[in-house]
């Protein structure tokens, strides 16, 4: 285990407005950083502003004040063509709900990301995609669609196209939060080997706090602040 | 970006609503093969009308007009030359409507490199004898084979043959005067020059232009039999025709020989003015229907992919938060356009193309164009470019609107709205 103290992501003081229907501050001075290797996980009660803060955290949503750093670069004020690139080489997404493309095999899913980075070839992307999928126990359903797959199956598929192009750190917006217990039980324990085994820097946005407990480090956060880390 | 990722992602969305695109392309094709169809068909009976007129009329005709001298001996008279001079009442001279120094001409004009052709005729007013009553008609004398050669004569000869004129006191009839003279092949019929001498001549064929008036009057026969029926010398001749390499030159060049020879020429241009006139208006009216056509079925397009941004939206928003940026986004909805463009496009094409032959095989006949038997069609490469093009360009205008919005998808919207 080498957890080195290399700050993967830091927040400095970030504000976010919601100005419709009326201007409501719904993210207060949040700050903290995260380092390379950490398992991390946000939990707070509904509407505190932690789905929020995961989407200003993935670059997608680029509307806020303050300061916020991925791999020790400023990535406030940034282009979005450059933020889509930093997504896609750095950043891997899992959503609540799977969102793999259903007009893709589960293989050519995981491919995406990795074709769009153009980094590697095909054939070697596919070799990596499969090993991915290894990791998961999915690569004989590589050539299904990915509508013929079960919910946690298709989580477990799109924890594999997070990985695809060894990000720096892997994001997660409850994603058991869709799943019954025993599949949530089975991508939890994925998370933890990333940590584990992997070394893989980790942040996951849930309110399950079986969840939570099982991560490394609890940020807890109460109406837009950061109560507890 | 690679374009191969995007062509496969283009792919697996038009795949994915499989129906509509096909749809969408249909309307293409649909669009195109008309556009084609329409425009071969149209430009087909266009240059059939133009060439009813235009292959058989000479590019320019030199003749004499018998009109008054402009040069008279008043003016040129040196007691006189200094006033205005007023002279009433002045008539044509004894001219004559033979040309002068018939031969000379004829030979400049064979040796003037600009010149395909020349044909010399004689225009001879006749009354055609039936029984009692006597119609009135044109005999033109010609040169049967050059008259085939340079004004497809032979085309408009409906029975028999041009070469038999070469047979002296032979005449090939209008079909309408031979109707009405009750004339059949074989027969001898009557006619009588305007200086009252009479003629026997052998009908041999009949011909007919398509323009009734035309073929009520006039019969040919060959150069040596009017000049014998009207008993002139074998120089007489009322008029000359030239057929040029390059039709675009007639204007200059009969302006020029207008002045060398001193005689009236008369070219295309000048003379039939109006059938240009007829066929552009043709054409455009054509090519407007053929671009609505096309901008209707873009309109399907510009639907259908609005339609598939809608549904597609959760792809949208997931391909945007894996890192493909807007202008990708964009890229993979006008590939979509696009392809549904260059697909429909090309079987519209091929469509039209089939289209073309069979309406050429469709039966077209009709007493005015005996030579034409089947509907005329133009299949100039022109009409599959301008198809080609105009679908490429109006399926991108119609994806560009859907794809720009397609790139503007934010994902947090999506993503969280679920």
């Amino acid at each position: 285990m080498t957890k080195t103290n290399l700050p993967v992501l830091q927040a400095k003081n970030i504000d976010k407005f919601f100005y419709n229907p009326i201007e409501t501050q719904v993210l207060k001075k949040v700050s903290f950083t995260i380092n390379k290797g950490e398992f991390v996980s946000v939990v707070g009660k509904s509407g505190c502003g932690k789905s929020t803060l995961l989407y200003i955290l993935s670059t997608m949503d680029t509307d806020y004040q303050g300061e916020l750093l991925i791999d020790e670069q400023v990535i406030s004020g940034q282009s979005s063509n450059y933020l889509s690139r930093l997504r896609n080489e750095k950043i891997g997404f899992v959503f609540q709900f799977h969102y793999l493309l259903n007009e893709f095999s589960v293989l050519e899913n995981v491919l995406i990301p990795g074709l769009k980075l153009g980094k590697f070839s095909r054939e070697e992307l596919e070799h990596r995609a499969l090993e991915k999928l290894k990791i998961f126990d999915m690569q004989e359903h590589a050539l299904k669609k990915a509508n013929q797959l079960s919910g946690g199956q298709k989580q477990r598929v799109a924890i594999a196209r997070a990985l695809i192009n060894d990000p720096v750190l892997i994001m997660g917006d409850e994603p058991t939060g869709n799943l019954d217990k025993k599949n949530a039980d089975i991508v939890f324990n994925i998370f933890k080997e990333l940590a584990t085994e992997f070394h893989q820097t980790i942040l996951i946005v849930t309110h399950d706090p079986e969840f939570a407990e099982g991560t490394d480090r609890i940020i807890e956060m109460e109406d837009g602040r950061v109560i507890r880390q | 970006m690679k374009w191969s990722l995007i062509l496969e992602l283009a792919r697996a969305l038009m795949f994915a609503r499989g129906k509509q695109t096909i749809v969408a392309a249909i309307g293409v094709t649909f669009s195109i093969t008309m556009f084609i169809s329409l425009l071969g068909f149209m430009n087909g009976l266009n240059t059939l009308l133009d060439g009813l007129v235009i292959n058989r009329t000479p590019h320019i005709r030199f003749y004499n007009q018998i009109k008054p001298n402009p040069n008279q001996p008043l003016d040129i008279s040196d007691e006189f030359g200094t006033g205005i001079n007023v002279i009433r009442s002045i008539k044509p001279s004894n001219s004559r409507l033979a040309i002068y120094n018939s031969d000379p001409i004829l030979e400049t004009l064979t040796q003037d490199s600009r010149v395909k052709g020349v044909s010399a005729k004689i225009a001879s007013q006749v009354f055609y004898n039936v029984g009692n009553i006597d119609l009135t008609g044109v005999v033109n004398g010609i040169d049967p084979e050059k008259e085939t050669e340079l004004f497809a004569f032979q085309d408009y000869v409906t029975v028999g043959n041009p070469a038999d004129l070469l047979q002296t006191n032979s005449i090939i009839l209008g079909k309408g005067a031979a109707d009405r003279m009750l004339a059949d092949i074989g027969d001898v019929i009557q006619v009588t020059t305007a200086k009252g001498n009479k003629a026997q001549l052998k009908v041999v064929g009949y011909y007919q232009s398509g323009l009734a008036e035309f073929d009520n009057t006039n019969s040919f026969a060959s150069i040596n039999t009017v000049q014998k029926m009207m008993g002139e010398p074998s120089s007489y001749l009322t008029d000359i025709q030239v057929k040029l390499h390059d039709f675009n030159q007639a204007p200059a060049f009969a302006r020029e020989y207008r002045d060398i020879f001193e005689i009236e020429a008369d070219d295309i241009q000048t003379v039939n003015a109006q059938f240009e006139t007829g066929s552009s208006i043709r054409t455009l009216i054509s090519y407007a229907v053929g671009i609505t056509l096309l901008v209707v079925s873009g309109f399907g397009i510009y639907n259908i992919l609005n339609m598939m941004i809608y549904e597609k939206l959760d792809t949208i928003a997931i391909l945007k938060a894996i890192g493909f940026n807007s202008s990708d986004v964009k890229r993979i909805f006008i590939t979509i356009a696009l392809s549904i463009g260059i697909i429909g496009g090309a079987f519209g094409l091929l469509m039209g193309y089939l289209a073309c032959l069979g309406i050429e095989r469709i039966p077209f006949e009709t007493e005015a164009l005996p030579t034409v038997k089947t509907y005329p069609v133009d299949f100039n490469i022109k009409y599959y470019l301008t198809g080609g093009i105009f679908s490429l360009v109006t399926t991108y205008l119609a994806g560009f609107f859907p794809a720009r919005k397609a790139s503007s998808v934010d994902p947090v919207d999506i993503i969280r709205g679920k």
